[in-house]
């Protein structure tokens, strides 16, 4: 069987095999979290606390060992990196209330002043201890291998966690997102649900930076949410999709990085994301990029039969080369640019609505209806058939184009 | 401070401040554009531009690595403007999914190429290699006017050096026109000042003093100077001339107490052990930007609410 085939269907080992749940469940958990965080437009604070784990686990590591233990104990450096980022999760909220710093300058700071910190302290114990640190610098970018089967199970039991913990506070969640006036007038602590928001956010981070790393961690908080977004505009259906996508992008990303050696993880689980992404940007039956491009397309060959057809009414020559043949496609035109009988009906029925919108418009001035007048909506889509006949009246008698 | 200083110490205390203070300049408009991340977006994104370049041309030597930088930079502005404009995302998301893919990419290229005949790897971009930009060939302070010792300085300092002056010259050139459109956009599009174009070209000069500073010392230096210093100083005056000043200063004294503290402050404490320059400067901007936020004279946000 192929490695990677060998991978998904769970047969690699049991050591893989369990990672790659834990992967689906951590992307499952980053999904659903991140959506709240898109939805609340603060996606990026996720990034100042990816980075401010580091010095965490720098200290971590550095305080077990005189202690006398293991520095790479996983459950001892998940503890560490969560102080720090909650420090700098706090220090962000702090500059931008208290000072006059904007968030995403507050964002940056954060960011890159504790990063900054942690590769100090990891020089520290790359000094300190030549050789055991090695382990350390898997946190920057993930890694699966050498994972020791405890580390499987926490990174599972976690993401199982905090997925439901979000099913539990999805709905003041939902609420504060969307409008948190309105939810700090009905009672909730808007202050509270935006930290407990981003405690699982710091959640999700402490879990994956073992195996997606601290660089790349936020891509699985936005990513699979701005995915989403294509393909719904319910925000219940949001949180599942996105959930879904983290959760595939997860278990597919560690899978296909587990059947081969130089394939890093959270590269390949970001890429899985991204892929996913990239499908639902140019494909997503709405918002896609496909999508509009034939909606653009389907109001241009409308606009252009309208217009062919008032020249035709006027009598006046066309010119333009797409009229051309959206007239003569239509059966509006023959071959040598004759109009035949239907095209003259047509023409006749066209100009026969421009003349009754520019009396309803004349009538109806106020009227939000007259504000529907675009050029191509014909009249009867707007008006009722007694306004019509009213409108009519005021044409007076039958126009020398006719009527239909 | 004899001759192992300067052969040892002064190129990189150089490089570490002309960076510094070339992120620090465009940093100012940055952060009062609210486009404080652009840094860090950018710094992001010029790995994997650096690693194709690397690819394609088989050398890591000034112009392929700009090249390929500014390529990428390019790739991921485009990238971000189709996301929000396609997808109707707003811009920090959009942000987000262009720099974190396209990291990914980078470190998975690298990861699959053979790069061990040169200097590449995912740590050194992500924090440089500061102390390894030594003047071997300098004897002591006499070497700085001697011509065949100056030749042969690191050519890091010299690029560096040309970038912050163009950073600086061209700050100075558009000062008016910048300072307007930042403060007033519609105001600068009244009195006729392309806002657009300027925006856009602040971008590209970022990008510009990010590659050079990025090549030199890593990114987190790059991220960490295109927002503390500004941050700081903004703390310290409302006026946006002496913000500039003000940023400098701290840049430029950021890059040299890190430097210092990493190269020598821990043998004071009896720890024989290197430490990053990189994260020390880093670290150092962070605390001189704490510093501001406490005690800094125009701290608070006019209008805030006062406590809750």
């Amino acid at each position: 069987m192929h490695p990677i085939l060998e991978a998904l269907l769970l047969s690699a080992g049991y050591n893989s095999a369990l990672v790659a749940i834990g992967a689906g469940l951590l992307g499952a958990a980053a999904g659903a979290v991140g959506t709240f965080l898109f939805l609340r437009k603060r996606s990026l604070v996720s990034d100042a606390i990816s980075h401010a784990t580091l010095p965490g686990i720098g200290l971590a590591f550095i305080l077990m060992v005189a202690l006398g233990g293991d520095g790479r104990n996983l459950l001892g450096l998940m503890a560490g990196s969560a102080v720090t980022a909650w420090l700098g999760l706090t220090l962000v909220e702090w500059a931008s209330r208290r000072t006059r710093l904007a968030e995403d300058a507050a964002i940056g700071a954060v960011l890159s002043v504790f990063f900054g910190f942690g590769i100090v302290l990891l020089t520290v114990i790359q000094g300190m201890s030549a050789g055991k640190q090695a382990g350390l610098q898997g946190y920057l970018l993930g890694s699966t291998a050498g994972m020791l089967l405890q580390d499987a199970v926490v990174i599972a039991v976690g993401g199982l966690l905090a997925a439901a913990v979000v099913v539990l506070l999805r709905r003041p969640m939902t609420l504060v997102s969307f409008d948190p006036e309105f939810a700090a007038a009905a009672g909730y602590d808007v202050r509270r649900i935006d930290l407990a928001m981003l405690g699982l956010v710091m959640a999700v981070t402490v879990v994956g930076l073992k195996l997606v790393g601290l660089v790349l961690i936020v891509a699985l908080l936005i990513i699979p949410p701005v995915t989403a977004r294509f393909w719904t505009n319910r925000s219940d259906v949001a949180v599942l999709l996105s959930a879904a996508f983290g959760a595939v992008s997860g278990y597919v990303g560690s899978s296909i990085s587990a059947s081969a050696p130089d394939l890093p993880t959270g590269p390949i689980i970001v890429l899985s994301c991204f892929a996913l992404f990239a499908v639902s940007l140019l494909f997503a039956p709405d918002r896609g990029v496909v999508a509009s491009l034939v909606r653009h397309r389907r109001f241009q060959l409308k606009v252009h039969r309208r217009q062919g057809l008032l020249a035709l009414a006027h009598g006046e020559p066309i010119y333009d080369r797409l009229t051309l043949s959206v007239l003569k496609r239509g059966g509006y035109l023959r071959p040598d640019g004759v109009p035949t009988d239907l095209g003259r009906d047509q023409a006749a029925h066209a100009y026969w609505d421009e003349r009754r919108w520019e009396v309803a418009r004349r009538i109806h001035q106020a009227e939000a209806l007259a504000g529907r007048y675009d050029g191509l909506t014909p009249m009867e889509a707007v008006f009722t058939a007694d306004e019509i006949a009213a409108i009519d009246r005021q044409l007076g008698p039958v126009s020398p184009a006719g009527r239909t | 401070m004899g001759a192992d200083f300067v052969q040892l110490s002064l190129t990189p205390i150089l490089i570490g401040v002309l960076a510094a203070v070339a992120c620090a300049i465009p940093g100012n408009f940055l952060i009062l554009r609210r486009q404080a991340l652009i840094g860090d977006a950018i710094s992001h994104v010029v790995l994997p531009g650096i690693v194709l370049a690397f690819l394609v041309t088989g050398s890591l030597g000034t112009w392929p690595v700009l090249a390929g930088a500014a390529g990428a930079a390019v790739v991921a502005a485009l990238m971000i403007e189709a996301i929000k404009r396609l997808g109707r995302i707003e811009p920090g998301a959009a942000m987000g999914v262009t720099f974190t893919s396209l990291f990914a990419l980078g470190v998975l290229i690298l990861e699959q190429s053979d790069t061990s005949t040169v200097h590449l790897d995912v740590e050194h971009a992500l924090y440089g290699n500061l102390e390894s930009l030594i003047w071997l060939d300098a004897t002591g302070w006499e070497s700085l006017i001697d011509p065949t010792a100056l030749t042969l300085m690191p050519p890091e300092l010299i690029r560096m050096a040309a970038v912050t002056l163009l950073v600086g010259a061209l700050a100075a050139v558009f000062w008016r026109p910048l300072k307007i459109s930042t403060f007033d956009e519609g105001f600068a599009t009244a009195v006729g000042i392309p806002t657009r174009g300027l925006g856009f070209a602040l971008v590209i000069v970022s990008a510009l003093a990010a590659v050079a500073a990025f090549d030199a010392v890593g990114s987190i230096i790059v991220i960490a100077m295109f927002v503390c210093p500004p941050a700081a100083a903004r703390m310290m005056t409302d006026s946006l001339e002496r913000q500039v000043g003000w940023s400098i200063v701290f840049a430029a004294l950021s890059a040299f107490l890190g430097y210092v503290i990493a190269g020598y402050g821990l043998t004071w404490f009896g720890i024989r052990a290197a430490v990053s320059g990189a994260g020390m400067i880093a670290t150092v901007s962070g605390v001189i930007l704490a510093l501001a936020c406490l005690f800094g004279p125009h701290r608070s946000r006019i209008g805030a609410p006062s406590a809750s």
